[in-house]
């Protein structure tokens, strides 16, 4: 495949089978590398499309300033495509991020300002929506309710996913801000009957749900739960397992968020063999398992695995 | 045998620090009630005029319970209900 730039070899990725992981010749499982993007993660789409629509708009010109809140894909992503089209970045991250998502984003130049690691992501936003009041100049793109972050998916991952695998019966992504499943939900829902979205929702350690009142929790704009079938939350545990297992398995080095959509993929897996009914199920492979490296996800027993990546942020 | 309900770290003022607690009803609904004549003001945080709080979110067994019947999710001995405030990924 020949492409005239990196960003033109965005998408396309490979869906594959997993002959070992799925139950039987009729409840198949498939995974959608979305590792293979240029950045290594699917944020590259979203990151693209948000960037190529706020530049369409005239938010965006040469020399101008991103600020992002992120913990750290779409901090990547927007650092690729900023770099090409010459702006700079300002990423807002909780300090209880891998430290190679530091690394890589400090490589291509970016500006971290940390947010406290208690409130997890929920902090970082405020944050950024705070710096975002003070400098005007910037340009807050804003993933967590931006529609080009939906529509990525509702133009390229959907139809992708439906031309490779027309019987597609499920579909499972981990549910972060929402876009995977919003926009690829939304492009099934409208053209195959009954299809299942499933969202598989981390499970953090307390330290990230330690907000001081419950009423400062927060929900992506972009969420509507209509579009999903249902939503799970999985404990660290066992998406430490599925990772370590499509790994074992299959041979697939996964990110730990994917060890969560497999979980749940999984869970659907057995629901329709135990019902006797047919399924196909396709779920999102976030990531390649190189950034979390330094966590300790891959080495020693699950509970050792478990136990340090208590307080991180892991998806 | 009972209910057992996992309570968010800021919540567990209202059960004396206790991490999880033990309950009993048929539904979330008659469940939320049983924990309020034990934990008082513990209903009040979860549930408003128009059902649950928009910023908490409530599983049975892992799955949110705004997909399978919200308050009136049927739940029985020894389920697992968790309790979390709504966060952010990405």
């Amino acid at each position: 495949m020949r492409f005239d730039s990196l960003l033109e070899s965005l998408g396309g990725t490979p869906l594959v089978g997993l002959p070992r992981l799925s139950p039987s010749a009729d409840v198949r499982l498939w995974a959608k590398l979305e590792d293979r993007n240029p950045t290594g993660s699917i944020k590259d789409r979203a990151a693209f499309y948000m960037i190529q629509q706020a530049e369409k708009e005239g938010r965006l010109t040469a020399g101008c300033t991103i600020l992002e809140p992120t913990s750290g894909n779409t901090g990547i992503s927007l650092a690729m495509v900023a770099k090409l089209r010459g702006y700079n970045l300002i990423c807002v991250m909780p300090e209880n991020t891998s430290s190679e998502r530091r690394q890589i984003l400090e490589m291509w130049g970016v500006r971290i300002i940390s947010s406290p690691a208690a409130g997890g992501s929920n902090e970082a936003v405020r944050v950024a929506k705070g710096l975002a009041a003070e400098h005007p100049e910037w340009v807050m793109l804003y993933q967590y309710g931006n529609e080009a972050n939906a529509l990525a998916h509702y133009e390229t991952t959907g139809p992708e996913l439906l031309a490779d695998l027309p019987t597609i019966t499920h579909f499972v992504a981990g549910l972060g801000t929402t876009g995977t499943l919003m926009g690829v939900g939304r492009f099934l829902r409208e053209r195959v009957p009954d299809v299942r979205i499933v969202a598989a929702e981390p499970r953090y350690g307390e330290l990230v749900y330690g907000l001081r009142n419950i009423d400062e929790g927060f929900v992506p704009e972009l969420y509507d739960a209509s579009v999903l079938t249902t939503r799970f939350s999985v404990p660290a545990r066992d998406a430490l397992r599925c990772t370590r297992e499509l790994l074992e398995q299959e041979g697939i080095f996964a990110g730990i968020s994917t060890g969560g959509a497999l979980h749940a993929a999984i869970g659907m897996a057995n629901k329709a063999v135990k019902a006797g009914e047919r399924a196909d199920i396709a779920f999102i492979v976030a990531d390649g398992g190189w950034k979390y490296l330094s966590t300790g996800a891959y080495n020693g027993t699950l509970e050792e695995a478990e136990a340090r990546l208590e307080g991180q942020l892991w998806a | 045998m009972a209910i057992e309900v996992r309570i968010p770290t800021i919540l567990r003022n209202l059960t004396d620090g206790a991490k999880a607690v033990d309950g009993k009803g048929g539904t979330l609904d008659e469940l939320f009630a049983d924990l309020e004549a034990r934990h008082p003001g513990l209903r009040a945080r979860l549930v408003d005029e128009k059902g649950l709080r928009r910023f908490v979110n409530v599983y049975l067994n892992d799955e949110d319970v705004r997909f399978l019947g919200g308050l009136g999710t049927v739940v029985a001995d020894g389920d697992t209900v968790t309790v979390l405030p709504a966060v952010a990924g990405g």
